[in-house]
């Protein structure tokens, strides 16, 4: 499916009424079956554009809609929350089964695909165990395990591996290739770390400090499938240092402007 | 030079121990106390017979098949009154809690009528439903519906915004949001309503029981009270406080069973 975001503006208003404009005039499209990175300093929407495109939010103005057909019996979007947003009354598996379980499937069916995905996150034998039980980075496998599970058309990733050590994250970023090769879907896919959006990315998309307006979209020309030695082609360091010479600049005045 | 200094656990001064031992003793101290004020015939056992003496007439009861009768009576009467104040309370705390139309409406008239005492119903009640069970029933289910109503809407609105977004996101409906995000969330505070609703239970079934029946454990009491049967008198009020343990133990184990997340372990 595509994801159009068309002209969209976001401001919040804060409970003293004064309004906080996070999004401004952004328009953007993914292809169908596209991974798209998206990058941008803390606090300049990335987290808001997600919940925008999953239907969380409403924009203050424009609009976002989905084209396409979804598949029957795939769920349109599906989310990996920054904060993990895990149940904590339900045990892992529990926890894996709840899209499942909306969806309308049967207990036996869901307990396949639960467990599958568990297996696929690396928390076999720990089904039973309740989130408050797992330490941080194994609870953000349980978010993504979760949206894994319900196989939607667009996977939308909120910084889905920033709990994570090097060498797990490393795993996890080729397990999820894997995957978007395996299963066609549309990720959109939110993070701090321009070499870790570079490596995933068909395009890059990058925002500017709040209220966070497209700045450039960077199209990444690596081939597929990534692999580990790609770190260190020339097209990937070159990616990433425009990226970074466009990000220094938004950053230093993102942190000046939390200092003030 | 260097010196070992011990780390000492920073942490043990705010560590909250059983203290099993102290716990027995602490009763035992006062059932000797009692019996020794008793015992001596320093206190007459027409103002307090000895614990030896409450238990005896206690077991005599129990054979003659007395307290079996009135015990039955007042369990029924607060299981049914209770049970159903509960079930109400958590439906309408949760229909207040979701819908905004339903707090529009609900919340003034709980405002309304939650400072009536309820045992200044009982008369109308009797008027309404009879002097019969269903009075004392409704009484009991009136106190408890009020504190189970309010700590449910309370548990549902300190339900985490982020939990709710995220069952929406997964396609959850109303239904399923009230069922698998706002029930859960808001069961710590029905569990502490129920608490609560037991203690108000309680002392509403025996005041009802005072006022208008002559069975259960509050008619016992009052009957050997103008009988000058103090012995029998202080068997109720001993059973009252066995019930009241045994409400009290009774809860903590359905919150352990029904918040195994909480378990701190
Ligand atoms: N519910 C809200 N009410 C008011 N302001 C909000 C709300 N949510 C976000 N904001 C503001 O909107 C801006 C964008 O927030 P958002 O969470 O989308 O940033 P982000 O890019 O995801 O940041 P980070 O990288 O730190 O996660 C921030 O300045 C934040 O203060
Ligand atoms: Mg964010």
């Amino acid at each position: 499916m595509r994801v159009v975001v068309d002209h969209v503006s976001k401001t919040y208003t804060d409970r003293r009424g004064h309004s906080v404009p996070a999004l401004h005039d952004v328009s953007l499209t993914v292809e169908s079956e596209e991974f798209l990175a998206l990058l941008g300093p803390s606090g300049c929407g990335k987290s808001t554009l997600l919940n925008l495109v999953a239907g969380l939010t409403a924009p203050s103005a424009g609009g976002v809609h989905l084209e396409g057909e979804p598949a029957r019996g795939r769920s349109a979007t599906a989310m990996v929350f920054q904060e993990f947003a895990l149940f904590p009354w339900r045990t892992v598996q529990a926890n894996v089964e709840f899209g499942l379980e909306e969806a309308g499937l049967g207990a036996s069916e869901r307990a396949r695909r639960a467990r599958a995905h568990i297996q696929l996150t690396g928390l076999a034998g720990f089904e039973s165990k309740y989130p408050h039980q797992l330490s941080g980075g194994m609870r953000q496998r349980v978010g993504i395990a979760r949206a894994l599970a319900v196989d939607p058309a667009v996977l939308l990733m909120d910084e889905p591996f920033s709990a994570l050590d090097a060498q797990t994250r490393q795993l996890m970023q080729e397990e999820l290739l894997a995957i978007w090769e395996r299963t066609r879907k549309t990720i959109v896919y939110v993070t701090h770390n321009i070499h870790e959006a570079v490596f995933m990315a068909d395009r890059v998309v990058v925002l500017s400090r709040r209220p966070g307006r497209v700045l450039t979209m960077i199209p990444v020309a690596l081939g597929r499938p990534r692999t580990e030695a790609m770190l260190g082609e020339p097209a990937f360091l070159a990616a990433v240092d425009r990226i970074w010479s466009l990000i220094r600049s938004q950053a230093q005045a993102a942190l000046r402007e939390g200092e003030a | 030079m260097s010196t070992r200094l011990p780390v000492p656990d920073r942490t043990r001064a705010l560590e909250r121990r059983g203290h099993p031992v102290v716990r027995v003793a602490s009763l035992v101290t006062l059932v000797l106390l009692w019996e020794l004020v008793t015992g001596t015939g320093w206190v007459q056992p027409l103002f307090l017979p000895s614990p030896l003496d409450v238990l005896g007439t206690g077991f005599e009861m129990l054979r003659s098949g007395e307290l079996v009768g009135h015990v039955i009576t007042s369990l029924r009467r607060i299981v049914l009154g209770f049970g159903l104040g509960a079930l109400l309370g958590v439906a309408v705390g949760l229909a207040v809690g979701f819908w905004s139309l339903a707090e529009a409406v609900g919340n003034p008239l709980i405002a309304a009528t939650f400072p009536i005492p309820k045992i200044a119903l009982l008369p109308l009640l009797i008027l309404w439903v009879g002097i019969g069970e269903a009075s004392k029933v409704a009484v009991i289910m009136l106190g408890v519906f009020f504190p189970m109503a309010i700590n449910t809407f309370a548990g549902v609105r300190t339900a985490d915004p982020l939990l709710i977004r995220a069952a929406v996101s997964f396609g959850a409906g109303r239904w399923s949001l009230i069922r698998k995000v706002l029930l859960p969330s808001a069961l710590p505070m029905i569990f502490a309503g129920l608490r609560l609703g037991a203690g108000t239970a309680l002392l509403l079934l025996v005041a009802a029981e005072m006022i208008a029946a002559n069975s259960g454990i509050g008619a016992l009491v009052l009957n050997a009270q103008n009988l000058m049967e103090t012995t029998k008198l202080m068997v109720g009020i001993v059973l009252l406080s066995l019930l009241g343990i045994c409400s009290h133990w009774l809860l903590a184990r359905l919150e352990r069973l029904a918040l195994p997340w909480r378990s701190h372990s």
